[in-house]
C-alpha cells in the first residue's frame, strides 16, 4: 500500500470563484480523430483518473491497438464500443483553473444531424474538425450550416492530422481560406482556425514545435480565453414563470413568488413589469434566491421575483418590460428540424412547448427544405423526415410570447411533442413573429 | 453596470439549471419525488430544492432506499435533516423487500443489496405512483451515465433504453409519459465531483461524518480498504486494521470503500478531490464487475 497519504496544498477559493463555464459542441466524424481529440484534452488537462486510463488501456490491448486508444473515453455504451462508433450525444467534463467546459459531443455522419442539434442547442462554441489531408468537405459545410442555424457564437476550426501533411502552412492557409468563402454566407461572425495532431498533441494543449509558421493560440488557450461574456442579451426583458411559490402557512401567508430562470434583460427591484397575457402592469418588489436578497437578476439565473401587486400570474405566464414587450402570437414562422422517424406531417396535430408554456399546434405550411448536403432549397418538398430541416410555418390553439430566436434562444426556440407517442420530434427557431 | 458585472461563476450557472429542472418537474409532474441517499450529491439536491421552492414546504417528499446495510452515520445524519427541513421522507426498506418476496439477497462471499435496491425501489415508485424521481446521478461519473438525458424516460419496466432517448433540447424538458411509466430526473447531470464539493464548501453544507478524516478498522479486499462490520467481518488471515481514512461516497457499507486520507474539513477535501488520481466511482466494488456493469443495471432501472 501507498505511504501515508497527505493534504495537497490548499486549492485557492477565490480561484474558483472566479471560473466561468463555456459549453462546446464538438462535430465530426471517427476518422476526423474527434474521439481522439477530446481524448487529448481530457488527458493532457489531467481531467482523465487513473482508473479511467486503466479500463481504456485494458480494453486497447484486449483489441491489440498498439497504443492506447483515447477515444475510448468518450465511447459512452457497450454497442457503440464493439461498433466503434459515436452514436449519440455524450457529455464530457474538463476543467482548467480559468474555465470549466462542458463538451457535447456528437457524431458527425448525416443521420445523426439530430443529435448535432441537440448538443448545439446549448453550446457556445462550435469546434468543427477537418482532416488537412482531405480539406473542406460535404460534411464540414454542413457542420458549419448547422452550428450557424442553432446560433452557436463561436466556431473553431481545428485542421486535424496536420503530422500527414508535413505540418504545411499552404494546407492550412487553402483549407482556411475555402472555409472562409462559404463561411461568408453563415451567421457566426467569430471563427478560428488552429493547425493541430490530436494524435501527438500539436497546438492542442502544448504549443507544438513543428509548425513555427502559426503564431495564434493553441486549442486550449482559445477555448480558456474566447470571450463570452458578451454572447447574452442584457437589454430585452424576458421572464417566463415556471412555478407559483406560494407557502401554506401562517409565516408567509401573503408571499407569491414567480420562480423562473431569467431569459433575458437585467431585472431590478423597483422595475415596472408587464405579465403576459394579462397585460396588467406592477413593480418588482423583491428578486430573491432562498434567503437571499438579489439587486438583480440577469440571464441565466434562476430566482423568484416578487410583485407590488396581487396580479393572477400562472405558469407559463412571461414577465417582460412594457415598453419592449415579446409578441404574443398564435402563427409561428421557424426553421424546423424533424427528430423523428416518422415524418412531418402538415395539417396534423402535434403539442408545442415553449418556455414554461404549452399548447397545441398544426403545422400549415412547409415553405421549403434544405438539403443538407448541398444547402440548397426545395420549394417543393411536401414533408420532412428523421434530420431534415424546413422552414415552416404553425399556428398555435394559445398565443405564446415569442422572439426572433436570434434575438433570444429561450424565447425564440420551441420543441413539437407528438401527441400518440410522447416523443419529442421536432425542434423550431423562430424567424418572424 | 458594465456587461462584466452581469456574469456568473460556474457554480451559479450550475445552481440555476438545476433550480430550473426542479421547477419543471414540480409543474410537469403529479407525484414527483426526490432519491436520498444521505450521499453529498442528494444533500446537495436538497439545497438546490431550498432554493427553487423555500419559503414553501417542498412540492414533492423525500424517499429513501434502506438497504440494510447503511452506515450508521448516514442514517443518523438523514433523520437529523429531515427534521430540520421539516419534509416528509419516505423509506423503502429492502430488508422488507425481501422478507416480502419482492427482492432476493444476493448470495456470496462480498454481500451486496445492489441489485436487492432496484426491485424495492420499483415496488416504491408502484405503490405510491410516483410519476418523477429526482436522482443525485452526474455524467462524469461514469461512461454510460455520459449520455443520459436530465430528464431520461423509463417504461412501465423501469427500464432505460439508451439507444431510444428523447432529444433534449436548450432548457426544454418533456415530461409528458403514459400512466405507468415515469422519468429519471438529474439535476446535477453537468455536475463534476470538484464542482460538488466546491458548492458545498460555498454554501457551508453539514454532511455526514464518514466523509471527513476518522480512524477505523478496515480490511482489504480486491486492493481496496473496506470497513468491517457485521456483514463484512475481517477474517483471520486478511490484511485489516485501524486506518486514518474517510470515504468519497456514500453507498453501502458492503461496497464502499474508504480510502486513507487525513482531509478534516471541507476545504481539505475540496483540495484533495482537485488533486485526485483515481476517479470516485473506482471505489465502489459494484462499478468494477465488468466494464459495462453500470449501463446493465441502469436498463433494469438502478438510479
Amino acid at each position: 500500500m501507498s505511504a501515508a497519504p497527505t493534504i495537497p496544498p490548499p486549492f485557492d477559493r477565490e480561484a474558483y470563484l472566479r471560473m466561468s463555464l463555456l459549453r462546446l459542441l464538438t462535430c465530426g466524424s471517427v476518422d476526423d480523430g474527434k474521439s481522439t481529440l477530446i481524448g487529448r484534452l481530457l488527458h493532457d488537462s489531467k481531467a482523465i483518473f487513473e482508473d479511467q486510463l486503466e479500463s481504456i488501456t485494458a480494453t486497447s490491448k484486449a483489441r491489440g491497438d498498439e497504443r492506447i486508444d483515447l477515444a475510448l473515453l468518450t465511447d459512452g455504451l457497450r454497442a457503440e464500443r464493439e461498433q466503434g462508433i459515436t452514436i449519440d450525444v455524450a457529455y464530457r467534463y474538463f476543467a482548467t483553473p480559468k474555465r470549466k467546459f462542458v463538451i457535447a459531443d456528437t457524431p458527425g455522419h448525416i443521420q445523426y444531424t439530430r443529435n448535432m442539434v441537440t448538443g448545439a442547442s446549448t453550446a457556445s462554441m462550435a469546434l468543427i474538425l477537418i482532416d488537412a489531408r482531405f480539406g473542406v468537405v460535404e460534411q464540414t459545410r454542413r457542420h458549419a450550416f448547422i452550428a450557424s442555424l442553432l446560433r452557436i457564437p463561436h466556431i473553431c476550426v481545428c485542421i486535424n492530422k496536420m503530422d500527414l501533411v508535413e505540418f504545411d502552412a499552404k494546407v492550412f492557409n487553402a483549407i482556411q481560406s475555402d472555409f472562409e468563402k462559404f463561411a461568408a454566407r453563415l451567421e457566426t461572425t467569430d471563427v478560428t482556425f488552429i493547425p493541430i495532431s490530436a494524435l501527438n498533441g500539436d497546438n492542442v494543449v502544448n504549443r507544438s514545435t513543428n509548425m513555427p509558421w502559426y503564431t495564434g493560440a493553441t486549442l486550449m488557450h482559445h477555448l480558456e480565453h474566447v470571450h463570452i461574456a458578451s454572447d447574452r442579451d442584457l437589454i430585452n426583458r424576458r421572464f417566463p414563470v415556471q412555478w407559483v411559490i406560494r407557502p401554506q402557512s401562517a409565516q408567509h401567508a401573503d408571499y407569491r413568488g414567480y420562480g423562473g430562470q431569467v431569459a433575458s434583460g437585467v431585472f431590478r427591484s423597483g422595475d415596472e413589469v408587464i405579465a403576459l397575457p394579462s397585460g396588467l402592469t406592477s413593480r418588482i418588489k423583491e428578486i430573491r434566491l432562498h434567503d437571499e436578497v438579489l439587486e438583480a437578476a440577469f440571464p441565466p439565473m434562476s430566482v423568484a421575483i416578487t410583485l407590488e401587486d396581487d396580479l393572477d400570474i400562472s405558469r407559463g405566464d412571461m414577465l417582460a418590460s412594457p415598453y419592449n414587450q415579446p409578441n404574443a402570437t398564435q402563427d409561428i414562422e421557424a426553421m424546423l428540424v424533424w427528430m423523428s422517424a416518422e415524418p412531418m406531417q402538415l395539417k396534423k396535430k402535434y403539442f408545442i412547448r415553449h418556455t414554461a408554456r404549452e399548447a397545441r399546434c398544426i403545422i400549415n405550411d412547409l415553405k421549403y427544405r434544405i438539403d443538407v448536403q448541398t444547402l440548397s432549397r426545395d420549394a417543393e418538398a411536401t414533408q420532412l423526415a428523421l434530420n431534415e430541416i424546413g422552414r415552416i410555418n404553425l399556428r398555435t390553439t394559445s398565443p405564446l410570447f415569442v422572439d426572433r430566436y436570434r434575438q433570444c434562444r429561450e424565447t425564440g426556440s420551441f420543441i413539437i411533442v407528438d401527441e400518440a407517442t410522447n416523443n419529442t420530434v421536432g425542434a423550431g427557431m423562430i424567424i418572424e413573429r | 453596470m458594465a456587461a462584466r458585472d452581469y456574469i456568473l461563476n460556474h457554480l451559479a450557472i450550475l445552481e440555476a439549471e438545476a433550480i430550473h429542472i426542479m421547477r419543471e418537474v414540480a409543474a410537469q409532474f403529479e407525484r414527483p419525488a426526490l432519491l436520498f441517499s444521505g450521499g453529498k450529491d442528494s444533500i446537495v439536491m436538497v439545497r438546490l430544492a431550498e432554493k427553487a421552492f423555500r419559503p414553501a414546504k417542498f412540492p414533492f417528499p423525500l424517499v429513501h432506499v434502506d438497504t440494510g446495510h447503511n452506515f450508521p452515520e448516514t442514517i443518523a445524519f438523514r433523520d437529523r435533516l429531515v427534521e430540520q427541513l421539516g419534509e416528509r421522507l419516505i423509506v423503502a426498506s429492502v430488508e422488507d423487500a425481501i422478507a416480502s418476496g419482492i427482492a432476493r439477497d444476493d448470495p456470496g462471499p462480498t454481500p451486496s443489496r445492489n441489485r436487492a435496491q432496484i426491485p424495492t425501489l420499483l415496488h416504491a415508485i408502484e405503490t405510491h405512483r410516483f410519476d418523477a424521481l429526482f436522482g443525485g446521478a452526474r455524467r462524469d461519473e461514469e461512461r454510460a451515465r455520459a449520455k443520459e438525458r436530465i430528464f431520461s424516460f423509463r417504461d412501465e419496466f423501469g427500464q432505460w433504453d439508451p439507444k431510444n432517448q428523447r432529444p433534449e433540447l436548450w432548457n426544454i424538458y418533456n415530461g409528458r409519459h403514459r400512466p405507468g411509466e415515469h422519468i429519471r430526473v438529474f439535476p446535477l447531470s453537468n455536475w463534476t465531483e470538484l464542482d460538488v464539493w466546491q458548492y458545498i464548501a460555498l454554501e457551508d453544507i453539514d454532511i455526514p461524518s464518514i466523509y471527513y478524516s476518522h480512524e477505523r478498522e478496515v480490511v482489504m479486499r480486491d486492493g481496496q480498504w473496506m470497513p468491517t462490520s457485521s456483514f463484512m467481518p475481517a477474517g483471520a488471515n486478511d490484511d485489516s486494521g485501524k486506518r486514518i481514512v474517510r470515504f468519497r461516497t456514500v453507498g453501502d457499507m458492503t461496497c464502499t470503500a474508504a480510502v486513507e486520507s487525513p482531509a478534516s474539513t471541507v476545504e481539505d477535501i475540496v483540495a484533495e478531490v482537485a488533486a485526485a488520481r483515481a476517479s470516485e466511482r473506482g471505489a465502489r466494488m459494484d462499478d468494477r464487475t465488468s466494464e459495462a456493469a453500470m449501463e446493465d443495471r441502469k436498463k433494469e432501472g438502478y438510479f
